[in-house]
């Protein structure tokens, strides 16, 4: 899109054609916005930049002189830029030399991160130029909503559409057909249909043969999940499983596609390799015209996790705790590799480990809400509320900079340069359009001032985006994700550079997998999964299922889109959609101010009687702050891979709101 | 500490499957050493899918449950002969004995063959369906146009009918009852299943008294001749007891076990089709594999306080073009007065639905040809949800529009209808944008944004144009 002043129009460009959502039309709004953060804040009073630093580098020192290295954490964002995100890395491994680096983005992508990695050796969410999808004749979407989620994104979907949904969404509309299994069992439901495409001959023998492994050990399993079996399961009748399997299979050109519905379960690593399965049966990833693929979250949601920011990697996608990548990365910073951290702690239990003993006492973060994006936030605010430093970097206050010691103002998306890697691992460059108010400093800056006060020199933090791009390109080369040969000049060209680009004149790879995936055989893996179910199944006590998930007014956890007066208008308060016959048992009808409860807190939220909903399901949306907060209810349990929460369902009941 | 000598007799779905569960929570072996016993020659494999192997949608190496390394884990082709509960010892049919500490007995079951002059299970053209060996014999001979009796028209006799007529035999299914699968159905239910399989080809002989078998001529009945190459009997099943009746371990018609799955020795445990627990009805897959669940917690101490409390029965039918679902109490009248009875009978296409509902649960389905209804109501029935209020729309499986769809003439939609989701616009907003002066779609689209998102609502913008500009 282009900018003139505050105001928004949008511009021709392959991913969205143009289009813009009502957020887009609106963003324009936040830059001008009143609320809008532009002095440090200390303890809630404005400061000037050298007090405010001054302060929290003086007590980083205290700090880690007390408790060691370890002492102090960062928490990142997924929709930082990728300079942002790699400096946060770098500054976390070297300015203050901790371990303990993690961010949201563990809550949105670990998952098909994960699962993208032991299938095909590489994770690229997908590993195909979106507008792919424009020739599709089938699409099957589990656990996405791009209508309201990504709407432009709709008009890249011209033909067939299946949609695996507990709900009845607006994308769920648009189907030819419309799964609506119970939320927590989705693994089921791919072990039902790979056993339905096996068993009618849909299986794709010689792709099989000759571009996969593991195949015999994941069949044994879905032979086990026999179609009827998993309609007992699931909810989904074994006759709709079949004709999936026979859409899919008699396509000429069929994709999966999956999001977050699918990953954020305690299972969640397990349920997208399921699907993955699915589409290497049918023989869909590498083939011309056809794949799998996984939609992003958040503006940055693919290259905020390719550099470092993950507590358990360095720049290009590397492993921390891999030798070589530690002496490549430590190369190109000019440190000796062995003064590198390990891996740290994953967001969730980096989190739930603030203030404890063992814990840090001190979090620094970055472009990142946890107070109502993490999960039993009620217990993650009582973990930041133990902190002996907390620090947040943000453009508008929020329940977290509401915690905060130490406020700093930053700039926002219109206000700085920097890239975006999109969903199809496109680099995106952003110029800047405005300047920020005068005394707003960028993320950058922030770092390279901490970092000198902590004893770093100036230029291991260069504040200009391009030199610190330049600078992540060489810690990238040989990397998985390699953006080597990506320069701002290129780009600025504009070049459509998806990664791989491992040289100055290499085009870059829109299309991976068409001759191999990246294991170094060559070859993909069937990942033997079985269905397990919910961490929390329902019960006596708390017999209904929650699900959360977003509205199309709204992004993440609401800091910026609450501030906007056309998106609050549109929806002004968290809801929980229930099928009318639970709301009459639970002594509700439409309107009504609803209490949901789980094991872990209580939610208020206004009752919206959706006949289309499983009586055993409700939905809220998680965009709402404080006694409307749906994170006050979801489920820590991780998943043992990715340590994503499983923020897709939970045990509640549900009351009048006031009543004991 | 050594480990525990678990001796597994049978390695059938239930036995198979309680070695995994055992396995999984122990992989190392450091609580329970395990000996299983498999008389067939096979590595395990899923029953279940047989009547797709008949039906040739699967080959019998895919029906297989476990990877070769197994072949370590299972002593293949014996079986117990006896045990001795005061030495805890049992005898093999190779005559060597193992000791245990705990046995248990997943020996299964036993077709049965009922009492029928000529027809003994090694009579030429008799053939059981229980084992992938029955189902290798019964393949090769079931040659296209060939006749064949099905002798049993319960669960496993209408998936090998189904099977076979797919094959291009000639299938007469004979039943000794009034109407098929007279355990699940009733009678209009029944009726219904024997009008579709006769769509598909499959005769249907019902109240059939079989007199005698002759090879070669087939089925004599009272009223006639079933001509028949081979004959498939699917009359029912015996549970494998007699290990059990010699030990005097108590039994009725299975072993008896309780909630830990123990017999009346409290070192012996029984599972699966041999077993008779309260709460489940034998010969199913999914009490079996609940069933192995518990044992395996209960056995490797993972969790000693689990029970199984029984398994609700849904019996599926695997058929193709045959979709039946049917569970719990269906033998109700719809007059009944302690239950509200819902039945929709369409024979004609195909169609039966009969739901009972007792104190705002599911009691009992018969679901004949509506998937989703089936699948609806099963989940309903296991997890004791409420029947939704709109009991018609369960029955038939969909919803009914609970609200007027949105109408077809712009004029008619209601001026709080949403048009464009992706920016949140009325129908209202749309006309006082053209009142204002926004009197075509590109002026509607930079007024309102109505269009700019996905695009999916440029044509009903078009539409409420086109009316704005007629009328206005």
């Amino acid at each position: 899109m282009t900018l003139e002043g505050a105001l928004v129009t949008p511009r021709e460009f392959p991913t969205n054609r143009g289009g813009l959502c009502q957020k887009g039309w609106t963003s324009g709004a936040l830059l001008s916005n009143p609320v809008r953060l532009t002095k440090p804040l200390l303890h809630g009073k404005p400061v000037s930049w050298d007090t405010a630093l001054d302060f929290v580098a003086e007590r980083i020192e205290r700090i880690q002189g007390e408790h060691g290295r370890d002492g102090m954490a960062i928490f990142g964002g997924g929709g930082l830029t990728n300079e942002k995100a790699y400096a946060l890395g770098k500054f976390a491994r070297v300015a203050l030399r901790t371990s303990q680096i993690d961010y949201n983005g563990r809550f949105c992508m670990s998952s098909a991160a994960a699962a993208g990695n032991k299938a095909f050796g590489v994770d690229r969410g997908m590993p195909f130029p979106v507008t792919d999808l424009d020739d599709a004749d089938m699409i099957l979407l589990v656990g996405a909503n791009p209508a309201e989620t990504m709407p432009p994104f709709m008009q890249h979907i011209k033909a067939g559409l299946i949609v695996v949904d507990p709900r009845r969404t607006a994308t769920a509309e648009r189907a030819m057909l419309h799964l609506k299994p119970a939320p927590g069992t989705d693994l089921a439901l791919a072990l039902g249909i790979l056993h339905a495409v096996f068993s009618e001959g849909y299986a794709e023998q010689d792709y099989i043969e000759q571009r996969t492994h593991g195949f015999a050990d994941a069949w044994r399993i879905a032979a086990a999940w026999w179609p009827e079996r998993v309609e007992r399961v699931t909810g989904v009748s074994a006759t709709d499983q079949r004709a999936v399997a026979r859409m899919l299979a008699k396509a000429k050109n069929a994709y999966i596609l999956t999001a977050r519905g699918t990953e954020q379960h305690a299972s969640g690593t397990d349920t997208v390799n399921a699907w993955i399965n699915l589409a290497l049966a049918l023989g869909l990833p590498g083939k011309p015209g056809s794949g799998y693929g996984c939609l992003t979250g958040q503006g940055n949601g693919q290259g905020g996790r390719e550099h470092g920011q993950k507590a358990d990697q360095l720049p290009g996608y590397r492993k921390i705790d891999d030798p070589e990548a530690r002496a490549h990365v430590a190369g190109v910073w000019g440190v000796d590799p062995d003064s590198l951290p390990g891996p740290g702690r994953s967001a969730y239990e980096l989190l739930d480990a603030l203030g404890r003993p063992h814990g840090p006492k001190g979090l620094l973060v970055f472009g990142s809400n946890p107070v109502v994006s993490a999960p039993r936030a009620t217990h993650v605010t009582e973990r930041l509320k133990a902190l002996d430093l907390l620090v947040v970097a943000d453009f508008v206050p929020n329940e977290t900079t509401a915690l905060a010691d130490v406020v700093l103002p930053v700039t926002q998306w219109a206000e700085e340069e920097g890239t975006l890697t999109s969903l199809e691992g496109r680099v995106l460059h952003r110029r800047p359009a405005l300047r920020p108010p005068q005394e707003v400093r960028s993320d950058l800056e922030v770092l390279q001032e901490l970092a000198i006060r902590l004893g770093s020199p100036a230029k291991a933090f260069p504040t200009i985006p391009e030199e610190v791009f330049d600078e992540l390109a060489k810690a990238s080369e040989g990397g998985i994700a390699d953006y080597s040969g990506i320069t701002y000049a290129r780009l600025r060209d504009g070049e459509a550079l998806h990664w791989p680009v491992p040289s100055r004149e290499h085009p870059g790879t829109p299309r991976l997998f068409e001759d191999e995936f990246a294991h170094p055989d060559g070859k993909a893996r069937f990942i033997p999964v079985d269905h397990k179910g919910p961490a929390e199944p329902p019960d006596d006590e708390f017999p209904l299922r929650a699900t959360t998930g977003r509205v199309l007014a709204h992004y993440q956890s609401g800091a910026q889109t609450r501030r906007i007066d056309d998106l609050m208008k549109a929806v002004p308060e968290s809801y929980v959609e229930v099928h009318p016959d639970t709301a009459e048992r639970a002594g509700l009808t439409n309107g009504d101010m609803a209490k949901v409860e789980s094991r872990r807190g209580e939610v208020q939220a206004r009752v919206r009687c959706v006949p289309s909903m499983r009586p055993d399901t409700v939905f809220l949306p998680f965009h709402f702050p404080g006694e409307n907060s749906a994170n006050r209810l979801t489920n820590p349990a991780l998943d043992p891979t990715s340590r994503m929460p499983e923020f897709k369902v939970c045990a509640v009941r549900l009351a009048p709101w006031g009543e004991a | 500490m050594s480990p525990r000598q678990i001796v597994i007799a049978g390695y059938g779905m239930a036995g198979s499957r309680l070695a995994e569960e055992i396995l999984r929570r122990d992989p190392e072996g450091e609580r329970v050493s395990l000996t299983i016993l498999g008389e067939e020659q096979h590595l395990a494999y899923n029953r279940v899918l047989l009547s797709g192997v008949v039906a040739g949608t699967m080959k019998a190496e895919n029906v297989t449950l476990h990877g070769q390394e197994w072949h370590d884990r299972v002593r293949l082709g014996v079986s117990v002969t006896e045990i001795d509960r005061d030495t805890r010892k049992v005898t093999l049919t190779d005559g060597s004995t193992i000791g245990y500490d705990t046995l248990v007995l997943a020996t299964g079951s036993r077709s049965w063959i009922p009492p029928v002059e000529g027809l003994f299970p090694d009579a030429p053209g008799v053939h059981t369906f229980r084992t992938l060996d029955d189902c290798e014999g019964i393949l090769a001979a079931a040659r296209p146009g060939a006749p064949v009796a099905v002798l049993g028209g319960g669960l496993l006799g209408i998936e090998a009918a189904r099977g076979l007529v797919g094959r291009g035999c000639q299938v007469t299914v004979v039943h000794p009852v009034g109407h098929l699968m007279e355990r699940q159905l009733d009678q209009a239910g029944g009726k219904v299943l024997a009008k579709q399989l006769s769509t598909l080809g499959v005769e249907v002989k019902l109240d059939a008294k079989v007199n005698g078998y002759v090879p070669g001529d087939g089925l004599k009945l009272e009223d006639g001749l079933v001509p028949a190459d081979m004959v498939v009997v699917t009359a029912g099943v015996k549970p494998e007891i007699d290990l059990a009746v010699k030990a005097g371990i108590a039994v009725d018609r299975g072993v008896l076990i309780d909630d830990c799955l123990r017999t009346s020795d409290p070192r012996i445990h029984a599972i699966g089709d041999c077993a008779q627990h309260p709460g489940t009805m034998a010969g199913l897959v999914q009490s079996a594999w609940e069933q192995a669940d518990v044992l395996a917690d209960l056995l490797t101490g993972k969790n000693v306080a689990k029970r199984y409390r029984g398994t609700p029965v849904v019996t599926r039918l695997k058929a193709r073009d045959v979709d039946l679902a049917a569970l719990g109490e269906v033998h109700v009248d719809t007059d009944a007065e302690d239950a509200e009875v819902l039945c929709l009978n369409d024979p004609t296409r195909g169609r039966y639905a009969k739901l009972v509902v007792k104190q705002d649960r599911v009691a009992g389905a018969i679901v004949i040809g509506a998937p989703d209804a089936a699948a609806t109501i099963t989940q309903l029935y296991d997890s004791r949800v409420p029947v939704p209020s709109d009991r018609l729309a369960v029955l038939l499986g969909r919803a009914l529009p609970s609200e007027a769809t949105p109408a077809g003439s712009p004029s008619e939609l209601p001026g709080t209808a949403l048009v464009c989701r992706c920016n949140s616009v009325t129908k209202a907003q749309l006309v006082t944008a053209w009142r204002a002066g926004a009197t075509d779609v590109t002026d509607l689209a930079s007024a309102t944004r109505a269009t700019t998102g996905c695009g999916s609502c440029r044509d009903a913008v078009c539409g409420i144009a086109d009316w704005l500009s007629t009328t206005t």
